[in-house]
């Protein structure tokens, strides 16, 4: 691989495109196709298939034999709360690959000290989403308890692409969020988006053991429809 | 922290910039119960260094091999391992798959 081709590579993802490498294996010739380029390649239906299964693999074509490098941007979970649950899920988040960003205005919560190892941001969510980017590999957990923290980022996640909105509370908590979340204008298709309460139903008690049912229903919201894809 | 196949990119990137040969392994077929899914990727250099796994173990001693010839004489390979093979009793794959990995220079 000519050290141009693997460096724009590497340029796309910093950027959080998605983007395939093409390789013909009885040549090794290869190419960088740009998620905004692919309609106009030779092979567009199938690397825009190869594209929505994020996966990568090979592919016959006329007798040639090509292998698909495909390359979605890393997965981040914007974490709205930087309370307890927050502080397990930070540590574990990271082991499956998963980039969180803390945020909560309460300048108390939001400390370093009580995130070491993950970026953390001391404002509200209305103010920090829109410069974080809430694309359609990012995930929204919002789990401060507290509707004027929780509902600008529920608001800002429904208005975006992202795979995964999930938030706390009980059945009734939840009732009177919907109700909020109507008279704002969102739909019943909008609200159906949003998980809550929060997390796969494992009857988690701890912080962590809540943590870790977020997390699993974060992968399977991220890799169950292109299972089924498959 | 196991590496991510994007910091396994970066860094044969950033290999290659510092001077170093360099050679990019990746998996392009399985078949059975392979340990590391398609698109998984090592990486090589001249000084046997690596980074990544295309089997968590099993064969990774063959391709830093193999890789090392690659970087000598810059000819895309394609290495395919299994049960079968008649090394196996040294490098196969023990849970019974087979994979097939593509090894290129970075140039």
């Amino acid at each position: 691989m000519r050290l141009g081709l693997l460096s724009d590579l590497n340029a796309e993802r910093a950027a959080r495109r998605a983007a395939i490498l093409v390789t013909e294996l009885a040549s090794g010739e290869q190419r960088l196709v740009r998620e905004g380029d692919i309609g106009q390649d030779p092979l567009a239906a199938e690397l825009q298939e190869a594209l929505r299964r994020g996966k990568s693999g090979l592919l016959e074509q006329n007798g040639r034999q090509f292998f698909l490098t495909v390359q979605a941007p890393p997965v981040r979970v914007a974490v709205i709360g930087a309370v307890h649950i927050s502080q397990a899920l930070a540590p574990m988040a990271k082991g499956v690959d998963l980039d969180v960003t803390i945020i909560d205005p309460r300048t108390a919560f939001a400390t370093p000290e009580r995130f070491p190892d993950v970026p953390v941001l001391a404002e509200w969510p209305d103010a920090a989403l829109p410069d974080y980017g809430l694309d359609r590999y990012t995930a929204t957990v919002a789990l401060t308890h507290d509707p004027k923290i929780d509902d600008p980022a529920l608001i800002a996640a429904l208005r975006s692409p992202c795979f995964y909105i999930g938030t706390l509370g009980s059945r009734k908590t939840h009732e009177r969020r919907v109700q909020r979340l109507l008279s704002a204008g969102f739909g019943e298709a909008d609200l159906a988006r949003i998980h809550a309460p929060i997390g796969l139903d494992i009857g988690a008690v701890s912080p962590a053991e809540i943590a870790v049912s977020i997390l699993a229903e974060i992968i399977a919201a991220l890799r169950q429809d292109r299972r089924r894809a498959a | 922290m196991v590496s991510t196949e994007t910091d396994i990119l970066r860094a044969a990137e950033e290999w290659r910039r510092a001077g170093r040969g360099v050679a990019l392994a990746t998996v392009i077929e399985t078949w059975g119960s392979a340990p590391r899914p398609v698109g998984s990727h090592l990486i090589i250099d001249e000084d046997t260094n690596f980074l990544g796994s295309v089997s968590g173990g099993c064969v990774e001693g063959a391709v830093i091999t193999e890789a090392l010839d690659v970087i000598a004489d810059g000819k895309p390979r394609m290495l395919e391992f299994g049960v079968a093979d008649e090394t196996a009793w040294q490098v196969g794959l023990s849970c019974g798959g087979r994979i097939r990995v593509y090894v290129e220079r970075v140039e």
